[in-house]
């Protein structure tokens, strides 16, 4: 029972990881054709942003490892952005929709930045310090549950909350779901779908970033901690269906569910092959996703 | 007024394809023309490139004086030229409401007595503002992209086939209500449509395309229209 538990519990800490990264990614291939091999990248960018500032910057030395991770957070967030619009405004947005093309050249991106990365902070792995009020634990039926693991699922549903109240709400949300749903029609309303274009892939990118800060509390930081997240995110994105909220936090819980389990009935291998296995059995019965709008058309 | 439309000389092609050949077509302010001829001789091309969607291959189009093949789509919308595409041109996830917001606050326009105007408009919509656009029925769904288009306050309006897939007593609404709104707003009007007498009831000039050119064009007032009977799709 316990060890039930617990799975659930890790289930939902990696599904809300996966979650957040999986809504860039979402957005910018529904949006723009994009399939982007750097957003993993983007994780290790905000990864990276509490150790630079604990460990390389000098401003938080003395003890205040607790506050850098703080300014971390939104620092993580808007470097990964600036990131990503710079990606978008050099290459991608030559590319709209032409995601073969797109696919190759963020993998190109991807490398270099790796290796950027390694130049920058070396090759050996590197610890970020937690916060001290995040050291804790709860037990709770028997459960151990990690503080951080706490704040990062509570950092996530906030994320989520904020955001979908931002795509609901705010004229640049509606905008960003028009364009989403028919990009001919929005520039021909007169909505400038470059700019628009521009919003998304910042959002997209920044909560990667936020994404990466939350991921260093968890384990070490290296040139390669993206990657291990990028794939399952791209799976949550197949599962729950493109561009869409709702599916993307359903697939989210699901696939970090299924991992979880797996990996604890089976191996670390095996419980990666099951969820392979699963998701093409799934896909027989949704092609679409989980959640597909359905429109009185035949084509959505 | 203004919304003066002139294409000269007109060249569009998909990729090595070319679909329109030298292509000449004036709007006058304050008219409405209509754009006839069978299935596939390039009416819609011709529409997209005026909205801008399709590039140019050679040729001119000028909005009131202005060139504009080379400005985007977006920007030719800013300028006044509203679209109404084919089919259902709506943004099917966002509500009816929300459709029309869209487009009006992206000029930061903090006046909204246009939503009022366009209501009164098309009152059938009222009703329905809430609804997904995706869940509208064709008819509806039709009468929300012509209210898109004209809370940008267009001071010309391009209608892609509004009659089509239609049952005939709404065809007569959509008549009505096109005819109305050219009678008292005087825009300008360009207007893909495959029902003759709609066309020649509503229109003060028309043009016959066949095969990707302009083969006939004038005044709706001294012409046969039986003659190009072979080139309509009656």
């Amino acid at each position: 029972m316990e060890a039930l538990l617990e799975q659930i519990f890790n289930g939902v800490s990696l599904g809300s990881i996966l979650l957040i990264v999986a809504l860039g990614l979402s957005f910018s291939f529904g949006q723009m054709g994009v399939i982007n091999m750097a957003h993993g990248e983007l994780i290790m960018i905000g990864a990276y942003t509490p150790y630079f500032l604990q460990s390389e910057s000098g401003w938080f030395d003395g003890g205040a490892a607790g506050t850098a991770f703080v300014v971390a957070l939104p620092l993580g967030f808007l470097a990964a952005g600036l990131v990503g619009v710079a990606m978008e405004r050099t290459l991608l947005r030559r590319m709209v929709g032409r995601p073969l093309d797109t696919l190759l050249v963020t993998f190109g991106v991807s490398l270099i930045l790796q290796q950027a990365a390694r130049d920058t902070f070396g090759a050996p792995n590197v610890d970020v310090v937690s916060p001290t009020w995040l050291t804790g634990r709860w037990e709770l039926l028997g459960v151990v549950m990690p503080h951080r693991r706490l704040f990062i699922i509570a950092l996530v549903m906030l994320a989520v909350a904020a955001l979908s109240a931002f795509l609901a709400t705010r004229p640049e949300g509606r905008r960003m779901r028009a364009v989403m749903q028919n990009r001919d029609l929005a520039e021909v309303s007169g909505l400038s779908t470059r700019r628009v274009d521009r919003t998304t892939f910042f959002l997209g990118s920044a909560l990667a970033g936020l994404a990466g800060v939350a991921v260093s509390l968890v384990g070490s930081v290296g040139s390669q901690v993206g990657t291990g997240y990028i794939v399952d995110a791209f799976l949550v994105v197949i599962v729950g269906g493109l561009g869409k909220l709702r599916g993307a936090i359903v697939g989210a819980l699901a696939l970090g569910l299924l991992n979880a389990f797996s990996e604890f009935w089976t191996s670390a291998s095996i419980g990666k092959a099951v969820v392979f296995v699963a998701v093409i059995a799934f896909l027989q019965f949704r092609p679409n996703g989980l959640v597909s709008f359905r429109t009185r058309g035949l084509v959505a | 007024m203004g919304g003066e439309l002139a294409v000269d000389g007109l060249c569009v092609a998909y990729g090595r394809t070319e679909v329109l050949f030298d292509v000449d077509l004036l709007v006058p302010s304050g008219s409405l023309v209509c754009l006839m001829g069978r299935n596939g001789v390039g009416k819609s091309t011709l529409l997209n490139a005026v909205a801008g969607l399709l590039p140019r291959t050679r040729g001119s189009i000028r909005f009131d004086g202005a060139e504009v093949s080379g400005v985007r789509a977006h920007k030719r919308a800013r300028m006044g030229i509203g679209y109404v595409p084919q089919g259902h041109a709506v943004f099917p996830q966002l509500t009816a409401m929300e459709n029309l917001l869209v487009v009006l606050e992206r000029a930061g326009r903090s006046d909204r007595s246009v939503l009022d105007e366009v209501l009164d408009i098309f009152p059938a919509l009222a009703t329905l503002l809430d609804r997904p656009a995706g869940l509208l029925s064709g008819g509806q769904a039709k009468q929300l992209a012509i209210a898109r288009a004209l809370v940008t306050r267009p001071k010309l309006l391009v209608l892609d086939e509004p009659t089509e897939g239609i049952q005939p007593s709404i065809i007569h609404e959509i008549e009505d209500t096109i005819a109305a709104l050219h009678a008292t707003t005087g825009m300008t009007m360009l207007l893909v449509e495959q029902y003759v007498e709609f066309a020649l009831r509503l229109a003060d000039r028309y043009a016959v395309m066949d095969g990707g050119h302009i083969v006939s064009a004038g005044t709706t007032t001294d012409v046969d229209l039986t003659a190009f009977n072979d080139l309509l799709a009656v």
